[in-house]
């Protein structure tokens, strides 16, 4: 006979984690290093990019059946996040005309283990712009809180980069990049020229070996699928995999989180779970409680969290978890740099993304929106996989071939098998990457209509729209876009966007650096969180992912969630020693 | 050994042993009668998820396109991309197999392809009274002439200009993503090694140089497996 009641742990960890991306991670690193006995709760498999079962990284466009098209993976067979926008089961709902894409990823070190690895500060101005423009709110920190973690950030997980003493773009400490790749040399030519700033990428992949646990990049262009000698950072390798080797690290997978457990005085007791193996609910007791599934997830499970002390669900007596919910903002351009038409092969894969970029270098108060936005560039001569080739016809029709005619545009035959390859290589791209404002009205919340998901966990809706801030911003992206590829004598491909698109503007979500959901303040009224992270209803219960973020700013999110996580473990510490938790 | 392929050997050789010794074990544990498809392979060493392989396999052991389907898209595919001095044909590169892979896996597509082979038979059939694979190649050329061409085809042709087109981009990305067409295509990377910047040769050819600023602050190749001291 099946025996359907709730499975309770005899044991009482100190601290219970939920997630294991880069905010879980950075939390488990930490405390399980100070002898913290730490339950790890992740909703997917183990991955260990070294374990070559599960290794994606040096293989060919050929192994996959599909030749690493996004069928079932969105970015791709070789990708190695395991999820996507839609995972069967796990639906989400949208309000009205929203359409709020959300990106999941199940497994230890979630999106970690395909992000872009893009490392960059916020800098002052980013945690005090209400100061500066009137619009959404500071940060109860500044940058000099941060600072000193961001410090430790850099040397524990490495990052590249040059320092510039640029004030909105700090410092840190850097490893060597890499030297810029031929079409990035054109792109910094053709950037200043329109004034725009071109500088090395700050990206975190070891260029140097920084211990002996990792080797040094060995430049495939390939940290989406994780590097196997974790020569890149993501959690699973460079934080839970050491975390674990401690001892003090249990970690449960298949574990779908399900609520915060609270008792009669409200305070957490641990976290309750569906153990996908056997869809049974468990329990896992705790100290502490310190969620980092998500900006999304975490306020979902805060949400879904209600009790006779918690009715508005748990640390929200504000009424404010879920809203403020704010994605970065996005649109590209690709164009075409004739001039390496018939180019000379050599391997210039380099580290898995752009060697330089652009920071933001203008002043807001001269234009018609509030924020900024960065540039990042791609391009060269890749592997070719599913797409390779797609619409020649808009490519031989254009161009002139090798012969120097240009045909009708399509073709068959040697010469059109000539053409790919003289036209190979060629091809460039840079995408916008900015602050949108955080509003009360771009908002998550459990779907009213009673959707569950196959757990039986009541499911998110969102409601989020842009404004013109965001709006006029994408136009202006696509304006300086077009001038930089003028600028390098390259030609745009396509038509440049107009208002009918907001200005190719990426739907919400779509940029997967979705913040703000729990965020932190000083009010309790206007805020769950303080500025150590920690909810304010509830004393021993802390948010350690992309949810505290009160703005995003043109960064994208990963090294401040790592800063904060770090600051917020140690606060964990510091706590349960004077038994304040 | 030069310094490449020694830093490549460096990079394989760090995998764990213990990783390395499981993996020789594998291999001699298995040795099966015959060897598992490509498909098979992937799926089991690739971390894909169950739901991965259990879409895969029903893939793999479905059959869209008839065998009349397949040979006329094999006769297209090699009027696409044919062998030539550099390297082999579509077919040599098993293009139809991908295409009748890709279809089951992108459903959208299979209406599309089914449809335009038989538009062209039709046409063919109207034209010579026979099906695309049966004309002569002369034949054959005529038709693909007619529908080969976007820009300057006649409109009553439209469908097959749709269908050509398609079967140009399934063909061009099977092919040229094969083994034989990233040799052809001469791509270089997908292998450890340590990237020391555009060759000079290459900088000279387009008259661009790193400046001093630019090669004082890189990394330096010699400097590859040396632990960094922050400062």
């Amino acid at each position: 006979m099946t025996d359907f009641s709730i499975r309770k742990q005899a044991r009482t960890y100190d601290v219970c984690i939920v997630g294991s991306g880069a905010g879980g991670g950075m939390a488990a690193y930490i405390l399980s290093r100070q002898g913290i006995k730490v339950a790890l709760l992740e909703a997917g498999p183990m991955f260990d990019p070294a374990n070559p079962k599960q290794r994606t990284q040096l293989k060919w466009s050929y192994e996959s059946p599909r030749r690493g098209a996004g069928t079932t993976r969105p970015f791709g067979d070789f990708d190695a996040a395991y999820g996507g926008w839609n995972i069967e089961g796990e639906p989400y709902t949208q309000n009205g005309k929203t359409e709020f894409n959300w990106f999941r990823s199940r497994m230890i070190g979630g999106r970690t283990n395909h992000w872009g690895r893009i490392s960059l500060r916020f800098g002052p101005n980013d945690f005090k712009h209400k100061s500066l423009d009137g619009l959404g709110d500071d940060w109860p920190i500044g940058y000099d809180d941060v600072k000193p973690f961001y410090d430790r950030v850099d040397q524990l997980i490495g990052v590249f980069g040059t320092r510039e003493g640029i004030f909105n773009e700090p410092d840190g400490y850097f490893l060597p990049p890499p030297k810029p790749r031929l079409h990035e040399l054109f792109i910094q030519e053709g950037a200043r020229k329109a004034g725009v700033k071109v500088i090395p990428g700050r990206l975190s992949m070891l260029t140097r070996r920084i211990n002996n646990e990792r080797q040094a990049c060995f430049y495939c262009s390939q940290c989406n699928r994780t590097c196997q000698v974790y020569a890149d950072f993501s959690s699973s390798s460079v934080l839970v995999k050491p975390a674990i080797a401690t001892g003090h690290v249990d970690v449960y997978t298949g574990a779908m989180a399900r609520e915060v457990l609270t008792g009669k005085n409200g305070l957490a007791t641990g976290v309750s779970y569906i153990n996908k193996d056997d869809m049974q609910e468990y329990q896992v007791n705790a100290k502490v409680v310190i969620l980092a599934a998500s900006s999304c997830e975490s306020a979902r499970l805060l949400l879904n969290s209600k009790s006779s002390v918690h009715p508005n669900g748990l640390a929200n007596s504000s009424g404010v978890v879920g809203k403020y919910l704010h994605d970065s903002t996005g649109t590209g351009r690709g164009a075409t740099l004739t001039k390496l038409f018939g180019r000379k092969r050599y391997n210039e894969d380099g580290v898995g993304g752009m060697h330089v970029y652009s920071p933001w270098w203008l002043d807001n108060k001269k234009l018609n929106f509030p924020r900024g936005y960065h540039i990042e560039y791609g391009g060269g001569m890749d592997m070719p996989g599913y797409g390779f080739g797609w619409g020649i016809e808009g490519v031989n029709g254009k161009y002139p071939g090798r012969d120097g005619k240009t045909k009708p545009g399509g073709g068959y035959g040697a010469s059109l098998k000539d053409d790919y390859r003289y036209f190979y290589g060629a091809g460039f791209g840079m995408a916008g990457r900015g602050e949108c404002i955080a509003r009360a009205d771009n908002y998550c919340e459990i779907d009213p209509s009673g959707v569950v998901d196959k757990y039986g966990i009541p499911v998110l809706r969102f409601n989020y729209s842009w404004s013109d801030h965001e709006i006029q911003q994408a136009r202006h992206m696509h304006d300086t876009f077009e001038e930089i590829i003028h600028n390098m004598g390259g030609i745009p491909d396509g038509e440049k966007p107009g208002p009918e698109s907001n200005y190719g503007l990426a739907r919400p979500g779509e940029i997967i650096h979705e913040v703000g959901t729990v965020r932190m303040g000083d009010d309790p009224k206007r805020a769950p969180l303080n500025k150590y992270n920690q909810a304010f209803d509830c004393k021993n219960l802390f948010v350690v992912d992309g949810g505290p973020f009160v703005s995003q700013a043109d960064k994208n999110p990963t090294w401040t969630i790592l800063a904060l996580s770090m600051r917020a473990s140690e606060y964990v510490m510091d706590q349960l020693k004077r038994q304040n938790i | 050994m030069d310094r490449r392929s020694s830093l490549k050997a460096l990079a394989l050789g760090s995998l764990s042993s213990g990783v390395l010794l499981d993996a020789c074990k594998q291999e001699e544990e298995k040795a099966p009668a015959s060897p598992p498809s490509p498909i098979a392979q992937w799926d089991a060493s690739s971390g894909r998820l169950p739901e991965e392989v259990d879409r895969d396999q029903k893939l793999e052991a479905d059959q869209f396109f008839t065998s009349h389907e397949m040979v006329t898209l094999g006769l297209l595919a090699d009027i696409i991309i044919p062998a030539d001095s550099v390297s082999g044909s579509a077919t040599d590169a098993k293009v139809p197999d991908f295409i009748e892979f890709i279809v089951k896996d992108q459903p959208r597509h299979k209406t599309p392809m089914r449809g335009g082979l038989n538009w062209l038979d039709n046409e063919c059939r109207r034209r010579f009274d026979n099906a695309f694979s049966a004309c002569t190649h002369a034949q054959q050329i005529e038709v693909v002439e007619d529908i080969a061409w976007p820009s300057k085809a006649r409109p009553e042709m439209a469908q097959g200009v749709a269908f050509f087109s398609m079967m140009r981009n399934l063909t061009a990305t099977g092919f040229f993503s094969s083994k034989i067409g990233i040799a052809d295509i001469g791509y270089q990377g997908n292998t450890p090694n340590v990237w020391d910047g555009v060759p000079e040769d290459v900088l000279k050819q387009y008259g661009v140089s790193y400046d001093a600023k630019t090669l004082e602050e890189c990394v330096k190749a010699e400097d590859h497996d040396k632990i960094f001291t922050f400062s």
